[in-house]
């Protein structure tokens, strides 16, 4: 995690994990949907909002590493440098996925010249350009998606949840 | 689940745990099913869940395989619905854990009653004219055997023609297989039957049986154990994933060795070297220089079709170097002088037919054939699939290349083997076919006017045959002159529209068309009858893989509505005919129908499979020791076949076949045949001589056969909307097609649409398109054109190629990245 990442999580997103830190505690080790009568109103489970980066610092076609909902899970955003599905900030190109694969949870590298996500344990190619599609390989999901959120005062890229689960649980947050 | 897909229920520690055999490809990979009530869930201590694991932290790298496509709520009959979460099997020795895309989404294909799993055919539908209507089983098989039993009578056994399946696996398996044969061959006996691939009653490896060499003669440990792994035609990180990766790939890595020189003491043991023969580039190729090392892979590109001619340098070379098998020669087989006088090519002429360079057949012959430092003759396991078996010649090539394994003693030694990869998981049990070989060109007598019924059961030739325009074009034009009757039948009885039936196929040269599958395909559209079967899950099902590894998977849910295994659906068949016959009197026909009181799938199987005097069964003379019990007991892991004996609770198996030897003919001795290299089939050389693109094809990672469970998941249809085209950018270029485009490839025989995806290691003047899809059919433009046993040559096309437009659609969501693996 960034210095940065590390100070929004604790200033922001922190809260919110935390609050459900505590929740979990309260319950034991509560399934998911025993987290959901605190809050019914709600179907999507208490991401935190995590600054994980500047648009200026980002390079075209180079991944920086965060790591998001919680330490011990790895993702990556990346500038691509052109519109894509998805893609957040003043030119629509910025997107971060969970670079453990989908598959055994392998660490995922960028390629930079063929512009895909692979994992070297199952050989599986992933798209950070068509919504983290699977090129090919053996996972049966895509790559989770990092939801971000741009705030064009300052440029601070935001975290905010994560579609599709991540390698490893039974809930995106554990 | 909410819209961010992020939460899975966990098995809680009293969920019903069975086992499953993959219902796909060839490996047949091991998997658990969970099933627990809807409402309940584990929880996220390892002693509040089935697995064991602690999920209140993340659980690290490889320790497991669940995702969201391996859990699904399915509703049995009663209407109680289970979670169920489909899971790899740790403990079996054929996957050691590890799922592929495809039978990661195993959950994913089972019946839910709900969303798309509702495509199922659950009640028997009949054709009304205008659309399907759902029937009950009675009247559905009131007019099956009723149209039946008059062709029967009439004309004899040669008016009823079927397309059907004979593997195991999903729409297959040994209970199926025997049901539908013992029908087809003992009660009806026709011999106008065709396979689901293919269009006749065929063996995709007739040569190499009548070498005495059965094609699945060994194990997947074998390719931990070899020294050299020779791949031809045959793509095994696409379509045997998990057979590539749990067995082959260590090989590559090295991490074997100790385990060969413990097997193989005092032999020369090294990593193992790869050589693939292809003509394109494939992505195994490209893995294995990953995991291997390029210095350790050799890609024979060979000109496509010349593969015997690669064979044959193989042999003429190694022969002349001394580095063939005189004793095992001498002493236990027939024939090498005449084959190899008949085969001789000299290294200059081998080259100049494959384009392969000299320098690189002699490195091939070194690293499979060249006794190894420590004097000994190296292992060499051969393992070839479609590249051969739908290639120029399939008798002929497979004969070229089992001669060079048999000169080289590449059989019965573990670590060697002369195998086919395998598309389905085996499962055969039948009567012996009551044709002859070569069998009928059923596909071709269809396209005559001849056959007056056609039962179309778990197969879809619409998608998997050659010459499939005119094919679906002869089918379409005689099922249209049955379906206008039926449109005209108003307020018809069932034996009313029998008599009509009979009547549009006897005097108006009608085909009326009965479908037995899982869904409506795209071979439903000319069909009249649909009949719902069941898949591994909702039935019992005994399968082997491709080392001869039998297991049972184990029913856990209903079939949907009134669906039911394929078996049990021709024992309704054979009993309705049956009372036909009683009821008018003729004790002898009655008689032909008889023996199949069959209750359950389990009372089929024992019928064919453990009953074997007489029949063609892969369980051999042997098979009457599996029973069900047995392989339960023997979960995953099963038996490989044939069975030496049941001692200690356990059945014994058969690792490696001809170990001691003795091969599959009347001596006992292995045969040589000739097979002398004799150029492309002149109905293909008329296509080559007119048309830019020599349009290989076959199979790709993401989808299943016909796709039709692929189809309606959204993972996969998301993926390939349509069939991909890989070409070489420059042909793309030139031809002014992008990345996404629609491409039409036209010869003399059809036309076929595609997805254009360019991709630089095709080469130029050769496309590969995927094989079998519903969407853009590769047979379309497939030459009609066979071996001596009506074994097609898929592969061996030519075609030009148009664009046709532009899809928005797909240039937005599918991504044309290279699929093929190589670091930067």
């Amino acid at each position: 995690m960034t210095d940065l990442a590390r100070r929004r999580f604790l200033k922001t997103g922190g809260a919110a994990a935390a609050g459900a830190g505590l929740l979990g505690a309260g319950l034991g080790s509560g399934t998911a949907a025993e987290l959901s009568p605190s809050n019914p109103g709600a179907t999507t489970l208490p991401y935190p909002r995590n600054g994980i980066a500047k648009v200026a610092e980002l390079k075209v076609n180079e991944p920086k590493g965060f790591n998001y909902p919680d330490e011990d899970s790895f993702c990556q955003v990346l500038k691509t440098g052109r519109q894509v599905p998805g893609g957040v900030g003043p030119d629509g190109d910025i997107v971060a996925f969970s670079t453990q694969c989908t598959h055994m949870g392998c660490p995922l590298s960028y390629d930079k010249n063929a512009r895909t996500f692979k994992c070297g344990c199952h050989f599986s190619i992933f798209d950070p350009e068509m919504a983290g599609q699977m090129v090919d390989g053996q996972a049966t999901e895509n790559l989770p998606r990092i939801l971000l959120e741009h705030d064009a005062a300052d440029g601070t890229l935001y975290a905010v949840a994560v579609e599709g689960l991540i390698y490893g649980r039974q809930c995106n947050l554990l | 689940m909410n819209q961010f897909q992020d939460r899975i229920p966990l098995p809680p520690t009293d969920a019903e745990r069975s086992n499953m055999a993959c219902h796909f490809c060839i490996v047949g990979c091991g998997y658990h099913v969970y099933k627990w009530p809807e409402r309940h869930e584990g929880g996220r201590a390892p002693d509040e869940n089935a697995l064991g694991l602690d999920f209140r932290k993340q659980i690290g790298p490889q320790q497991l395989i669940m995702t969201p496509p391996m859990h699904n709520v399915i509703a049995d009959r009663d209407g109680r619905r289970w979670n169920i979460m489909i899971l790899p099997d740790k403990a079996c020795t054929v996957n050691k854990g590890l799922s592929s895309t495809r039978g990661g989404q195993l959950a994913s294909v089972m019946y839910t009653g709900r969303g798309t799993s509702r495509q199922r055919l659950a009640y028997p539908l009949l054709f009304t004219g205008d659309d399907w209507v759902e029937t009950n089983w009675d009247t559905a098989l009131a007019v099956y055997a009723g149209v039946t039993k008059r062709l029967l009578d009439e004309h004899g056994p040669e008016a009823l023609a079927f397309n059907a399946f004979d593997h195991g696996g999903a729409g297959g398996g040994f209970e199926n297989t025997w049901g539908s044969g013992k029908l087809m061959f003992s009660a009806l006996q026709t011999p106008l039957v065709r396979i689901h691939n293919r269009p006749a009653y065929n063996s995709e490896c007739h040569a190499t049986r009548d070498m005495g060499i059965g094609e699945l003669n060994n194990s997947y440990e074998d390719s931990e154990l070899a020294d050299t792994l020779f791949y031809i035609g045959a793509n095994g990180y696409e379509t045997q994933t998990n057979y590539f990766l749990a067995h082959a790939m260590p090989n590559m890595r090295g991490e074997t060795i100790a385990k060969k020189k413990q097997w193989f003491p005092g032999e020369t043991a090294e990593k193992a070297k790869v050589i693939f023969v292809d003509p394109r580039r494939s992505l195994t190729v490209s893995i294995a220089e990953h995991v291997a090392g390029k210095e350790n892979v050799l890609h024979l590109a060979i000109a496509p079709g010349t593969d015997t001619a690669l064979f044959n340098g193989l042999l003429t070379y190694v022969v002349d170097q001394d580095w063939h098998h005189e004793r095992f020669i001498r002493e236990h087989t027939t024939g090498f002088e005449e084959a190899l006088e008949a085969n001789r090519l000299s290294l200059a002429e081998c080259s100049r037919i494959t384009g392969v360079p000299e320098a690189d057949i002699v490195k091939a012959a070194e690293w499979a054939y060249k006794p190894k430092t420590s004097g000994h003759y190296p292992r060499t396991m051969h393992g070839y699939e479609k590249g051969i078996i739908w290639g120029n010649d399939n008798y002929r090539i497979q004969s070229a290349l089992v001669d060079l394994v048999l000169a080289t003693e590449n059989v019965g030694r573990r670590g060697t083997g002369v195998v086919r990869m395998g598309g389905h998981q085996e499962g055969y049990a039948r009567p012996p076919y009551p044709g002859s070989r070569p069998a009928i060109y059923v596909d071709d007598e269809i396209i005559k006017g001849n056959g007056r019924m056609l039962t179309v059961w778990a197969c879809n030739a619409f998608q998997t045959t050659l010459n499939s325009e005119q094919y679906r074009e002869a089918v379409y034009r005689r099922s249209n002159i049955v379906r206008e009757t039926i449109a005209q039948a108003r307020g018809a009885t069932a034996e009313e529209l029998v008599d009509l039936i009979y009547d549009a196929v006897e005097n108006r040269g009608g085909l009326f068309v009965v479908n037995i599958d899982l869904y409506k395909t795209k071979f439903s559209d000319a069909a009249h009858l649909l009949l719902p079967a069941a898949h591994p899950g909702e039935m019992n099902l005994t399968s082997m893989n491709g080392e001869r590894r039998m297991r049972l998977s184990e029913r856990f849910m209903d079939p949907p509505g009134e669906a039911k295994p394929d078996c049990l659906i021709a024992s309704d068949i054979a009993n309705t005919l049956k009372g036909l016959y009683q009821a008018e009197g003729n004790s002898e026909m009655a008689e032909r129908f008889a023996g199949f009181d069959w209750k359950t799938e389990e009372d089929a199987f024992n019928d064919g499979f453990r009953s074997p005097d007489g029949i063609d069964s892969q369980g051999g003379s042997t098979g009457d020791l599996a029973t069900y019990d047995r392989l339960r007991a023997m979960g995953n892991n099963g038996v490989q076949l044939p069975i030496k004996e049941f001692a200690d609770g356990q059945l014994v198996g058969t690792e490696m076949l001809y170990t001691d030897y003795r091969f599959d003919t009347e001596d006992g001795k292995a045969r040589f045949q000739p097979a002398p290299w004799n150029g492309l089939p002149q109905t293909v050389e008329s296509q080559r001589a007119k048309h830019r693109f020599w349009v290989n094809n076959g199979r790709t990672n993401h989808i299943w056969q016909t796709a039709y469970h692929d189809r309606y998941l959204a993972f996969r249809r998301d993926r390939f909307p349509m069939s991909p085209l890989e070409m070489n950018p420059d042909d793309a270029k030139d031809l002014g097609i992008e990345a996404g485009d629609i491409v039409e490839l036209h010869n003399d025989y059809g036309s076929a649409f595609a997805m254009a995806y360019p991709e630089p290691d095709i080469r130029p003047g050769q496309v590969f398109m995927m094989f079998g899809y519903d969407n853009g059919v590769v047979g379309d433009v497939v030459t009609p054109w066979t071996d001596r046993n009506l074994i097609p040559y898929y592969k061996g096309t030519w075609a030009d190629m148009r664009k046709v437009g532009s899809m928005r659609d797909y240039k937005r969501t599918v991504s044309f990245k290279r699929r093929r693996f190589d670091l930067a």
